[in-house]
């Protein structure tokens, strides 16, 4: 959910991370209201501020051009409906480290971690926080694929690759299980069934800034993630296997960039880093170069 | 063997009871900790009508004497019933004592048939050795079961007239409160396929553990050997064998059982290493004569348990009802459990209760000791001291109640410790009304509220179970309870 803070553009187009703040609003409200989540308003808040000021400071110290709430925004909100703990300290302490991390944790200037992922695995190793899985239900399920879906025509599906190749294999793979094990179809619908999964693989592991920047290289990171992920749900019998998966993976990102070079992302410009690369590199880069780093 | 005798986690129960409605001793825990986070939310709720709790058994009284004060504030209520898990038709109990992959599973039931009948199939991660299975104590899992249960409190309304004038001492009194206290031949299972892991007499149970290289041999090798295997379960049966699951199979013998003199049968325990986290309950889906109740106790060190896969909801609580539910308590938690299930479309896990286990606030039974703790298999507990009390325990209870089929629980349930460690029970609420005949103007607007107060207790009652709200209100006599008549509003504009 990093996203990016991009210098002013002319004639900007719709940008996609509105929609997705107004998705994962309109679900954490119907989570507290109609699923009682465990999450006080005062996490929400709390969460919510730290990421912002995060951003904020880390925006001054960078000297960037603009503070951009969009990217701590959607971090912190996915927080807000993943992350449960009964200490507000902890919940401040997830968001400082997903938002903090975007400026420190970074590699050719593209940062290194999904800042969400970062966090929700630091808690989890710590024995801070938890994760609820199973608490959305079917509809809050269904009504959220819906909008997840949505996303992708929103974003004209321009870094969807990575979402559908690990969907396809996970899903798949899933239903090879069943076939195997000769279980009914319910089961591997049922396990996909998490909200959790959704934002996974909605947000997270779709983040441009933190994905491979050729579209090949994405869909080999999205398949390596499915696989890690599987292994840890059925091979080592551990809850929140994509979010282990992912941080597992995510250090090969610049070693896929390396062999498998592509364009950098612009959530300006959405674009799948592929065929308008090569067009796009040159102006790309002097006008990177001329400007502030960026950070997402 | 009847068809709900097979399964792992489903046994018979024909007698669905009412609930222990005695007035039932309590701990003297319940009168010097208190710390309801929920008794809060009833204290703003009516600031009008706040409550002074008075002692109400003899017992109680004398218990009372050891707090601090005579009119100890029970935070939580006073303990008036619970709602027994028999109750409940179909119902299995499961304990499981869980820390760092080490479990303890105590499985119960209260079959009533013919121990002939009586057979089992579980699936387990490995092969067991005998020291692993036991016979555990059904007298310490009703322990656990009563310690847990849903609970019916009260609370007494006192004189408003007097009211105004304690209202600081009593809440200097509440925030003192508030601190915490302390087989067959070999060969023909070898052509079906079937392998005889181990084969022991524990207690008056013959016990084997199977492995299968498919499910179709051991359906045979099953059906061969008396276990009546319903339609469908090859399919279940396959599908563990294919996560490499052995099958933990226990049959009644019958000499050992008369030579132990037993009538009953006692709980099953078995303790193994395994990083899976969970529960096998499909077997118990496969015959569809509809659904099952299971009660699953967990004892672990850190924090409550949850369900991964499924919904784990919390039953609505501290909600108050009317007086005339003391006498029916067992109907109203059925219906209450029936219609939340219904709420969340029958895929729900309801949690009952999650409490830290040196305490309880109002105590339906007393913790369990050290001993029973250790019976139930919480290994990481040291062995009691030479006294024997005095020990803290480290040990949380989470209990779990679901109601499932294959349709809605198409998959085993999966579970995660958490670190949670806030304490939630089933408590529900009885507000006895002052009904003395001081007057004053407090008394008067106290007069007036207990016919909103009636209404809304009412109201609330037939949301959480679904009666009709007409019955409650005749049930309830809110025609004509204690509120006398409003005036007109012209009958007061002179004073007349």
């Amino acid at each position: 959910m990093a996203q990016d803070t991009e210098t002013v553009q002319p004639a900007r187009p719709f940008d996609p991370r509105l929609y997705q703040i107004a998705s994962l609003s309109t679900l954490l409200l119907y989570g507290l209201l109609w699923l009682h989540f465990d999450v006080s308003p005062w996490q929400i808040v709390i969460t919510i501020g730290t990421a912002l000021l995060t951003q904020y400071a880390g925006t001054r110290y960078c000297h960037l051009p603009a503070f951009d709430l969009r990217s701590p925004l959607i971090s912190s909100l996915s927080l807000c409906l993943l992350l449960r703990t009964e200490h507000l300290s902890v919940a401040a302490l997830a968001a400082f480290i997903a938002t903090g991390s975007k400026f420190v944790i970074r590699w050719k200037n593209k940062h290194v971690f999904n800042p969400t992922n970062l966090a929700l695995v630091v808690m989890l190793s710590g024995g801070l926080g938890w994760i609820s899985a199973g608490q959305w239900g079917q509809v809050a399920w269904f009504g959220f694929l819906v909008a997840c879906l949505g996303s992708l025509v929103v974003t004209r599906a321009a870094r969807a690759d990575v979402t559908l190749a690990f969907l396809g294999l996970y899903v798949g793979l899933l239903f090879t299980r069943a076939v195997w094990q000769g279980d009914p179809f319910t089961i591997p619908l049922h396990q996909i069934e998490s909200g959790a999964l959704l934002i996974f693989a909605f947000f997270m592991i779709s983040d441009p800034k933190t994905t491979p920047d050729s579209k090949a290289g994405r869909i080999i990171f999205a398949l390596l993630v499915a696989l890690v992920s599987l292994y840890v749900q059925f091979g080592l019998f551990r809850p929140n296997g994509p979010l282990w998966g992912l941080i597992t993976c995510a250090p090969l990102v610049p070693f896929i960039d390396y062999l498998i070079p592509g364009a950098r992302y612009d959530w300006s410009r959405p674009s799948s880093g592929h065929a308008p690369a090569a067009a796009f590199i040159p102006v790309l880069v002097p006008l990177s170069m001329s400007q502030q780093r960026r950070f997402s | 063997m009847s068809s709900q005798d097979r399964d792992p986690l489903r046994f018979h129960h024909k007698h669905a009871g009412d609930a222990n409605l005695g007035a039932h001793p309590p701990a003297a825990g319940s009168l010097h900790r208190a710390g309801c986070e929920d008794g809060w939310a009833g204290w703003r709720q009516d600031l009008h009508v706040r409550l002074r709790v008075f002692l109400v058994f003899p017992l109680m009284f004398l218990i009372g004497s050891f707090a601090l004060n005579s009119e100890a504030s029970a935070f939580c209520g006073f303990y008036v019933g619970k709602a027994d898990t028999k109750l409940f038709n179909k119902a299995s109990e499961v304990v499981i004592a869980r820390h760092d992959n080490k479990t303890v599973i105590t499985m119960a039931n209260d079959f009533k048939g013919d121990v002939k009948e009586f057979a089992m199939v579980v699936p387990v991660p490995a092969v067991l050795a005998q020291d692993q299975i036991h016979v555990g104590n059904p007298a310490i899992l009703k322990h656990l079961a009563d310690y847990s249960a849903p609970r019916l409190v009260e609370y007494f309304d006192e004189n408003p007239c007097r009211r105004y004038a304690l209202e600081e001492r009593s809440m200097d009194a509440l925030k003192s409160s508030m601190a915490p206290a302390a087989a067959g031949s070999i060969e023909r299972p070898r052509a079906l396929g079937v392998t005889i892991e181990a084969q022991y007499l524990v207690g008056e149970y013959d016990i084997l553990i199977l492995s299968a290289k498919e499910s179709a041999g051991l359906e045979t090798w099953l059906t061969e050997n008396g276990y009546k295997i319903p339609h469908g379960a090859s399919s279940v049966l396959h599908s563990y064998l294919k996560q490499g699951m052995k099958f933990f199979v226990a049959k009644v013998n019958l000499g050992e059982q008369s030579k132990l003199g037993l009538t009953h049968l006692r709980p099953l325990q078995i303790a193994f290493e395994s990083p899976k986290f969970m529960l096998p309950i499909r077997l118990g889906t496969v015959n569809a004569d509809g659904a099952q109740e299971l009660f699953i106790y967990f004892l672990t060190k850190r924090g409550r348990v949850e369900t991964t896969n499924y919904r784990t909801v919390r039953l609505p609580e501290a909600q108050e009802i009317p007086l005339y539910v003391k006498d029916k308590f067992g109907d109203f938690y059925r219906d209450l459990f029936a219609q939340q299930v219904t709420r969340e479309n029958e895929r729900g896990v309801f949690m009952e209760y999650a409490w830290d286990m040196n305490w309880c606030d109002p105590c339906a039974a007393n913790p369990l000791s050290t001993a029973e703790l250790r019976e139930l298999g919480v290994f990481w507990q040291e062995q009691a001291g030479r006294m024997g009390t005095g020990q803290a325990q480290n040990v949380f209870l989470t209990r779990l109640h679901v109601r499932y089929d294959a349709a809605h629980f198409p998959e085993d349930l999966m579970f995660q410790e958490i670190s949670d460690r806030s304490n939630f029970q089933a408590r529900y609420i009885l507000r006895h009304p002052w009904t003395g005949q001081d007057e004053c103007p407090a008394a008067t607007a106290y007069r007036q509220q207990l016919r909103e107060r009636y209404e809304r207790e009412a109201q609330t009652l037939s949301t959480l179970t679904g009666w009709n709200i007409g019955d409650i209100r005749k049930a309830m006599h809110i025609e004509t309870a204690f509120v006398p008549a409003e005036k007109k509003w012209y009958q007061t504009l002179w004073g007349n």
